[in-house]
């Protein structure tokens, strides 16, 4: 059969060899989990199950449980005092992924240019390019992995019509203070461009507090905002994740995934609604304070090895720096596995720009942290270049 | 303070060292406020927690939980009846409650006939114990936070973005 050119277009993961390397091996500390180690609160599993029983089996509208969006509306105004009106401006999706390639599918026309930091989490450029967009990258390494209102404007060209935005980031762990936004804000306005933001791991932010950018003053109407269930209450298995927005473009997101997913899975909705209830917020304030804790040891180690990192605002990764080594970011990968048993993702799996660096995740407990800690010294003594 | 406490409490054998990355802090400064939280009594000791369950010799002893009625005291009200009874060397745990009952003691035997006897010998024989019921524990499910199982294998995939 032959399969289509786009998808033959499409580059290969240029690190499968590699990840394959590390599914065949036997005890592996592995630091390369984009999810958490914790399980998802038992009150989430218990109600879920409840619901089971109650034959909660069926599809559900396409945009999801009407409860959960006003569960969604609700948690959003309280939390950032932003209004979305559960009936139009929300939809549930099947995890964030999902969401991402809807939007881009609602807004891109052939040819449109999409603004694409690099690194940037694996999804950003595929579904760009699936939609037919021209992904447009920023190369960030220079800025501390960060986008400046320079260099957004630097790459704006005719057909720039969106640009997507992680915060806290996947592979960096980097984030945006509210003044930082707000900057960024304006020359998003200035060239009418609409924001695929990313927020995901919005709960997940150590040193301040997470502004979402939709909250911005000219923001929400050419924001998409996306958050969902899977990092702050451990539940990526359960494959659910929302979009808010302006209304016209969430009916067009709805109107795809009505014919692709139909609607998200009824046990991750009726989870999500759990999920939500204020008594939840107990256990993700004490996974934060975990992964903190355990960030602060990854960021403190890594640096005593002399493996230059800086001190990550959110999520559970870090992206230190490899290049005293003399290796490239896959050699060091597949030496370290294959010497002392330790994975890590290369960062150049982000992106070209993340060539010299590897994401290693913290959302592991704290014993296979202190034994990754030891091993990677080992690795170094033997290969730094001092 | 609070933190290190966190930390000893779910890994007594975390070392200062790592406390002090952990924490961002210095290391002299934590071994310094884990020496006066020892001297303060605070920390009263490190301890293993051990599954029993699996632990094959007679090592693997009787409990029991054991309500007590008292008539308290005039002066010292339960405090001194209860140290009559706790410093028995029988008795692992020892709770005053509000309720039906007044002391709740985990008590711990070699078999069933030891702990009766120390039931029926020692504690009812006591002037202020009103009366006794004891419970025999048959099976340990969790105990003080910690789910009495080997810890299950990580079961997400070892690499995902």
């Amino acid at each position: 059969m032959e399969i289509s050119r786009k998808v033959e277009q499409m580059p290969p993961s240029g690190i499968r060899e590699f990840f394959e390397l590390v599914i065949g091996m036997k005890d592996v500390i592995s630091l390369g989990v984009g999810e958490p180690d914790f399980s998802t609160p038992w009150n989430i599993c218990e109600s879920s199950m409840f619901s089971i029983e109650k034959g909660y089996t069926s599809y559900t509208s396409n945009k999801g449980l009407y409860e959960l969006r006003l569960g969604i509306s609700k948690y959003l105004k309280h939390k950032h005092d932003i209004n979305y009106d559960p009936e139009k401006e929300i939809l549930v999706t099947t995890g964030v992924s999902e969401g991402l390639d809807l939007a881009l599918r609602a807004i891109i026309n052939p040819g449109d240019r999409v603004l694409v930091p690099d690194p940037s989490y694996v999804s950003y450029y595929p579904v760009v390019f699936l939609a037919g967009g021209r992904p447009v990258f920023i190369k960030t390494k220079k800025t501390s992995f960060k986008l400046t209102p320079e260099l957004v404007e630097r790459h704006i060209s005719k057909g720039v019509k969106a640009v997507m935005l992680n915060y806290p980031a996947n592979p960096t762990g980097v984030s945006y203070s509210r003044r930082e936004l707000s900057a960024l804000s304006k020359v998003f306005i200035k060239h009418n461009l609409i924001v695929i933001c990313d927020e995901i791991y919005s709960e997940l932010t150590y040193d301040f507090e997470h502004t979402p950018l939709a909250t911005l003053k000219g923001m929400k109407e050419r924001t998409m905002y996306f958050d969902g269930f899977s990092k702050a209450f451990a539940m990526t298995g359960w494959r659910v994740g929302y979009c808010c927005g302006p209304e016209k473009v969430i009916s067009a997101m709805t109107k795809v995934h009505q014919y692709t997913m139909l609607c998200a899975p009824i046990m991750g909705q009726m989870a999500g609604m759990e999920a939500l209830k204020s008594h939840t917020q107990r256990h993700v304030m004490e996974m934060k304070r975990e992964y903190r804790r355990r960030r602060e040891f990854i960021v403190g180690r890594l640096n005593e090895l002399g493996l230059l990192c800086p001190m990550p605002e959110g999520a559970f990764y870090v992206f230190p720096s490899i290049e005293k080594t003399g290796m490239d970011s896959v050699l060091f990968a597949k030496k370290l596995l294959k010497e002392q048993r330790v994975a890590v993702v290369p960062g150049t799996a982000f992106g070209s720009e993340g060539k010299g660096h590897v994401r290693m995740s913290y959302a592991s407990k704290m014993s296979d942290l202190k034994e990754a800690g030891l091993r990677m010294e080992r690795f170094l003594r033997k290969y730094a270049k001092v | 303070m609070k933190e290190i406490l966190e930390i000893l409490e779910k890994d007594a054998r975390t070392t200062p060292e790592d406390i002090a990355r952990m924490l961002k802090k210095n290391v002299s400064s934590v071994k310094k406020a884990i020496k006066k939280l020892e001297k303060d009594g605070v920390i009263l000791k490190y301890k293993t927690v051990i599954n029993r369950e699996l632990v094959r010799d007679d090592s693997r002893r009787v409990r029991a939980l054991i309500e007590v009625k008292i008539a308290p005291q005039r002066g010292s009200g339960f405090d001194h009846i209860a140290e009559r009874i706790y410093r028995f060397s029988q008795v692992v745990s020892c709770y005053l409650l509000s309720g039906t009952y007044d002391l709740l003691l985990v008590v711990e035997g070699r078999d069933i006939q030891e702990v009766s006897s120390f039931v029926s010998e020692k504690l009812s024989t006591l002037d202020n114990v009103r009366g006794t019921v004891t419970h025999f524990l048959l099976k340990k499910y969790k105990e003080d936070g910690d789910i009495l199982k080997r810890a299950e294998r990580d079961k997400r995939i070892a690499i995902s973005f």
